[in-house]
């Protein structure tokens, strides 16, 4: 019988890791990354890494323990602001980079998990994101041709996990990690909560487990927060700035 | 005289309506939540995957599982939901947004915008904004009216790369509002700062302008 569970993020990413590969990790800035898994990664010293993620983490957590061990040769990303190394390492040429807008980035993942290769959208239209992309015009508005993307593997954080691999998420640390978790030739899920098939109400699945090939609970959760932004307790609600 | 960056915020409340979904980019635009007239209902949208965005938390009660497109920690209110960033798209995309209103680096006459990146400095990415400029709507860009070096902002065509071609609507700085036409182009001015003469304005601004104060 297969079996999904896996002892640690070590053993679930066993067999799966290659110099060269291109990888997928969900997040959005630190939250909902997979760090459990991303920390294995950086142990296991794959090189030379394609990775797909809407950001870069930050010095010293996130994705940006790999940037620090140089196993990353290009990005794929939308913003990567947040980060000292990966300017230096870009400005150097040492660190390759592709950005991509948002939503369109969101989009390729969503299509390549979805077996489509191309769509079309107005986003980036007369923009440098057009250059040397077919456009095509309908109903009067241009629109640019994206790729859908895939990756050798997807590392994903889930809130809650059940043994079949039916995921739910928390709040917005679902962010990137739905697609990704469709697009990636294997799919490995980190979870705070694993527990039996039968635990999770089917009607409240975010992922439905045919999509998750290894899924551990993780050994720590750091969660660690980009800008702790709060108010005073005697203010009056609704009428700060978000 | 001009005015500040909360006379700006305010300025561009003016343009919310009750029932709107919102997008709010990051620094002055943020400041607009906080000119919400009482009693009107406005819904703010997080592009990383959330509808109905709260205040931000009290003191020790920050949630890491939830933040801001800006990533700084908030709550949720009632009517609150949350979604992946395909859907999160999906509803920028698609026209179901009502009101972006995002900062600028330059406009242009024809309603080009710039705002992600200047060539040869560190570059660190469009995030959403090429999505929010060509999906919703109705797009706001609010902005100072010059660089710092005095520079103007406001330009026949842009010479930084573009967010998006022909995408804004309506343009508030510190020095006042100018429409857009972003179909046919053409920028009308509609307001005046306080205190700013139409002399100075004209000065300050490289892009051809119709007077319609």
């Amino acid at each position: 019988m297969v079996q999904k569970v896996h002892a640690d993020a070590e053993a679930a990413l066993a067999g799966l890791l290659f110099d060269g590969m291109t990888v997928m990790a969900g997040g959005f800035g630190l939250c909902g990354i997979p760090e459990n898994l991303i920390a294995a990664m950086r142990l296991a010293g794959v090189r030379d890494l394609t990775v797909i993620s809407n950001n870069c983490g930050i010095d010293g957590f996130g994705l940006g323990i790999l940037l620090e061990s140089g196993q990353i040769k290009k990005m794929i990303s939308s913003y990567v602001g947040e980060n000292k190394l990966f300017e230096k390492l870009y400005l150097s040429g040492e660190l390759e980079l592709e950005f991509n807008p948002q939503g369109t980035l969101a989009e390729r993942i969503r299509a390549g998990g979805a077996g489509i290769p191309a769509f079309f959208t107005k986003t980036g239209v007369g923009t440098l994101v057009s250059e040397g992309k077919e456009i095509r015009n309908f109903d009067g508005d241009d629109y640019v041709m994206e790729r859908g993307l895939v990756a050798d593997l997807s590392i994903i954080k889930a809130w809650k996990g059940d043994t079949e691999g039916n995921l739910i998420y928390r709040k917005t640390a679902r962010n990137f990690n739905p697609m990704m978790a469709t697009a990636g030739k294997a799919c490995v899920v980190e979870v705070e909560h694993l527990v039996e098939s039968g635990q999770l109400d089917p009607d409240h699945i975010h992922t439905p487990g045919i999509y998750v090939d290894r899924i551990i609970a993780g050994a720590r959760f750091e969660k660690r927060i980009e800008r702790v932004t709060t108010r005073p307790r005697d203010t009056a609600p609704g009428k700060e700035a978000v | 005289m001009a005015w500040t960056r909360e006379d700006m915020a305010a300025r561009a409340a003016l343009e919310l309506q009750d029932g709107f979904y919102v997008n709010l980019g990051i620094g002055i635009p943020t400041l607009v939540a906080n000119y919400i007239p009482d009693g009107m209902s406005v819904t703010l949208q997080s592009e990383n995957g959330m509808l109905g965005m709260g205040p931000f938390p009290f003191e020790g009660e920050a949630d890491a599982d939830l933040i801001n497109a800006g990533k700084q920690t908030i709550t949720e209110l009632a009517q609150s939901s949350y979604f992946s960033s395909s859907d999160s798209f999906a509803m920028i995309r698609g026209g179901h947004i009502n009101l972006s209103i995002l900062g600028g680096m330059q406009v242009a006459e024809n309603g080009d915008l710039a705002n992600w990146m200047v060539p040869g400095k560190m570059v660190k990415g469009m995030g959403g904004a090429m999505d929010l400029v060509a999906g919703v709507r109705r797009v706001v860009v609010v902005m100072d009216h010059c660089e710092k070096t005095g520079a103007p902002k406001v330009l026949k065509r842009c010479n930084l790369p573009l967010t998006g071609a022909g995408v804004v609507d309506l343009l508030i700085t510190d020095l006042g509002v100018f429409e857009i036409d972003r179909k046919v182009g053409g920028m009308r001015l509609t307001a005046l700062a306080t205190g700013v003469s139409l002399d100075e304005i004209t000065a300050k601004t490289e892009a051809e302008f119709v007077v319609a104060l």
